[in-house]
């Protein structure tokens, strides 16, 4: 018996594995039926859909990059306080400490490589014609996974709370005073106003909503931080989940019908 | 020492190895030529020379320009592989004027389009990616380029660069397979892998490479490149260009033509409403699940207008040619935040009331009554409402009676009034260039007092 055979019978390894080797038909499908991760797989598929020139494995590899962005982001998190005294210094201890080495390179640039990935993606579902019906719902999905990507890398730039990060924030959330009805510079806000007062001032509107405060400062920083390390990616993760069941249920990866 | 160097040793050296990388890869090309382009039937009179001694002689050159960076030990200076004057300042020319620049991203992408069929040959797109890299690598020896294009945050946009155009390459390459199969009566090529294959090895395994190389990558990108981090935030400081995150700066270029609320609110918002519209307004039910172009050339030339030059285009401005006060800078000019820029533009109301009736602008006096102002206001800009008017809700019908015709009566009224909203605020982009550039257009409509300028 040889040493691999060993391990493979011991009751240890059955215990997390429930089958034997994929070396045959059979067992390559059991595996993919039993194990968790594999599960998310359709046990055989058409050659042509899961060919990597059809479809660039984009959705994957985005898939996979959240994967390494929230792992990397929760050993960030060890090191990092998101307050006004520490965020800046916590970050720039990063580099002289290096106990963590390169993971805030690795999480850094891998929140880039996403944001590319997922338009890839978008581009690949696009130019094959793979929102046509029946996939159309998974298409709009798609699209709020897309909206969420860019927020949580929004929310994210912030984070380091240098010069680059407050004010790319405030280029990008100053817009949002300029909402229709609801910012204090857009048209329309003056209708809402009760007995002569406004009810959409610089300290009630859409921005303030986002900021926390008038202008980018410590409340923006805690609102940022909590959007970017809980609230985006928990809604991020169910939506994934709810795209991969969907890409299932309506029937694979497109192919010609 | 000059503090701004266009060379120093270290740039060569990396220019060395970058060339060296081209060599290997050109080898590899050399050696597929060999093997599937043929022969030229006579050249310079000696018979029968495989077409691949192009290749060959092209990669001998790459390793001679290599060898010749890397061997440089000192006065960079005098290292005379760089890029001419005369063609920076033409390059220039060219990019910082908003006119030319996007009049170049059309005709770009009308090649695109149009010249599909030759530009996906092999031989063509491997041609345009040495041109594009050699262009990329000479470009690196001007200063002022590299402290753009080196910033830590703008190198993946190099990177998306190359991968759009693999993938654009890539799908056209692909459709036209396709076509052209439909076109002799063969069957699709993705027909022809429509047996059942078990995921296991033949997917798990593709995901696995996939799931390593994509590992590699960012190890490596990590340590050669550290994240960035600048002087810590100060609320009174405020960098000149200041600027989003990259993936934004599409938008953020629509406020040079609209004001916040369209280019950072109402525009998203379409964008994103659009987008999710796609597959209810698309009625055509050919291309589904398999590449081509002849299926479904309205769908994918007008996708493919809003993400090349709209918005990677749009990046691709905001990120390397907005410099201070948002002026636009060439490739090789230095942010000068004392360039001046004229700007005077006017409105609408504003050509209309003084230059055409010799009049003065009707202005609404602060104390009248709300109703006077508004009437007073309207009378003011009625000219861009009406414009505005017309153009949300009379080119629909009109073009769903010519150019749209077949498409408005099969998609019924409800889908074809939503593709032609769409359609009419994607070309509102272009079209309120057009107008600054054509005749200083500011707004359409101007009511600051409301906030509402279009
Ligand atoms: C976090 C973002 C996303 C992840 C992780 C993700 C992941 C995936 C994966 C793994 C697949 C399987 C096929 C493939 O890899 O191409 C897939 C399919 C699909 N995705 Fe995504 N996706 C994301 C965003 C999007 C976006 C932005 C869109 C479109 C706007 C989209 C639309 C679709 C559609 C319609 C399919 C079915 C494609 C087919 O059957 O050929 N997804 N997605």
């Amino acid at each position: 018996m040889s040493v691999t055979e060993y391990i493979r019978k011991s009751q240890l390894w059955r215990s997390v594995f429930r089958h034997p080797a994929p070396y045959d038909r059979r067992n390559r499908a059991v595996v993919v039926l039993t194990n968790f991760f594999l599960h998310l797989h359709p046990v055989s598929a058409k050659k042509g859909g899961i060919a990597l020139s059809y479809t660039w494995c984009m959705g994957g590899v985005t898939f996979f990059l959240f994967l390494v962005e929230a792992l990397t982001g929760v050993l960030l998190m060890f090191y990092y306080r998101p307050t006004l005294e520490w965020a800046f210094t916590d970050i720039r201890a990063l580099r002289d400490v290096n106990t963590l080495g390169i993971m805030r390179e690795i999480h850094r640039w891998g929140a880039h490589a996403m944001v590319i990935t997922v338009w890839l993606h978008m581009y690949r579902v696009f130019l094959t014609g793979s929102y046509k019906p029946p996939r159309e719902f998974n298409w709009v999905i798609g699209v709020l996974l897309l909206v969420l990507t860019l927020l949580l890398s929004f929310t994210g730039y912030l984070l380091p709370w240098d010069q680059l990060a407050i004010w790319a924030i405030t280029v990008g959330s100053n817009m949002a005073r300029a909402t229709p009805f609801l910012g204090h510079e857009g048209p329309g806000f003056q209708l809402l106003n009760v007995g002569g007062f406004d009810l959409i001032t610089n300290a009630s509107d859409a921005r303030f909503l986002l900021l926390g405060a008038r202008t980018v400062g410590e409340e923006t920083l805690n609102r940022f931080y909590i959007m970017h390390c809980v609230a985006i990616p928990v809604v991020v993760s169910l939506l994934i989940a709810v795209h991969f069941w969907r890409v299932r249920k309506d029937g694979g990866i497109s192919q010609p019908l | 020492m000059n503090p701004h160097p266009d060379l120093t040793v270290g740039v060569i050296h990396g220019l060395g190895w970058l060339y060296l990388l081209m060599f290997f890869l050109n080898v590899g090309w050399t050696v597929r030529s060999f093997r599937r382009d043929g022969h030229y039937h006579s050249l310079f009179g000696v018979e029968h020379i495989p077409k691949a001694v192009v290749w060959a002689a092209f990669s001998a050159l790459l390793l001679l320009v290599a060898l010749s960076h890397l061997a440089v030990n000192s006065d960079p200076e005098s290292f005379l592989l760089r890029l001419p004057l005369w063609f920076k300042g033409s390059v220039d020319a060219i990019i910082a004027n908003p006119i030319s620049y996007f009049a170049l991203s059309m005709v770009v992408f009308l090649a695109v389009v149009c010249l599909k069929d030759w530009w996906v040959q092999p031989t063509v797109a491997w041609t345009l990616f040495n041109a594009s890299t050699i262009f990329l690598a000479l470009s690196m020896t001007d200063y002022d380029f590299r402290q753009i294009v080196g910033k830590p945050d703008n190198v993946p946009i190099v990177g998306m660069l190359y991968l759009v155009g693999f993938f654009t390459w890539l799908y056209f390459y692909k459709a036209n397979d396709n076509d052209r199969r439909v076109a002799e009566g063969r069957p699709l090529h993705e027909k022809e892998l429509s047996d059942q294959v078990l995921v296991w090895p033949d997917l798990v395994y593709t995901e696995m490479v996939c799931m390593l190389l994509v590992t590699a990558l960012l190890i490596v990108w990590g340590v050669a490149l550290p994240a960035p981090l600048e002087e810590p935030a100060s609320a009174v400081k405020t960098p000149n260009p200041s600027k989003a995150p990259w993936y934004f700066l599409g938008l953020q270029e629509m406020l040079v033509y609209f004001d916040p609320w369209m280019a950072g609110v109402v525009l998203p918002t379409i964008i994103l409403v659009g987008l999710m519209a796609i597959p209810y307004i698309d009625f055509n039910k050919a291309g589904n699940g398999y590449y081509t172009f002849e299926h479904r050339k309205f769908a994918v030339t007008t996708f493919l207008f809003g993400f090349l030059p709209l918005w990677i285009g749009m990046i691709v401005l905001g990120t390397f040619i907005r410099g201070p006060n948002w002026n636009m800078f060439g490739l090789y000019e230095y942010w000068d935040v004392h360039k001046l820029e004229v700007l005077n533009n006017v409105n609408l109301s504003e050509m209309f009331w003084l230059d055409v009736m010799k009049q003065p602008l009707p202005r609404p006096g602060a104390d009248d009554d709300i109703l006077v102002q508004v009437g007073v206001i309207l009378k003011r800009e009625w000219l861009g409402i009406l414009v505005t008017l017309a153009y949300l809700f009379v080119i629909p019908p009109l073009m769903a009676v010519t150019v749209f015709k077949k498409f408005f009566v099969r998609m019924g009224f409800i889908r074809y009034m939503v593709l032609a909203t769409l359609v009419l605020f994607m070309a509102s982009l272009p079209l309120k260039m057009a107008l600054r550039w054509a005749m200083n257009m500011k707004y359409i409509v101007a009511i600051p007092e409301w906030f509402f300028n279009i």
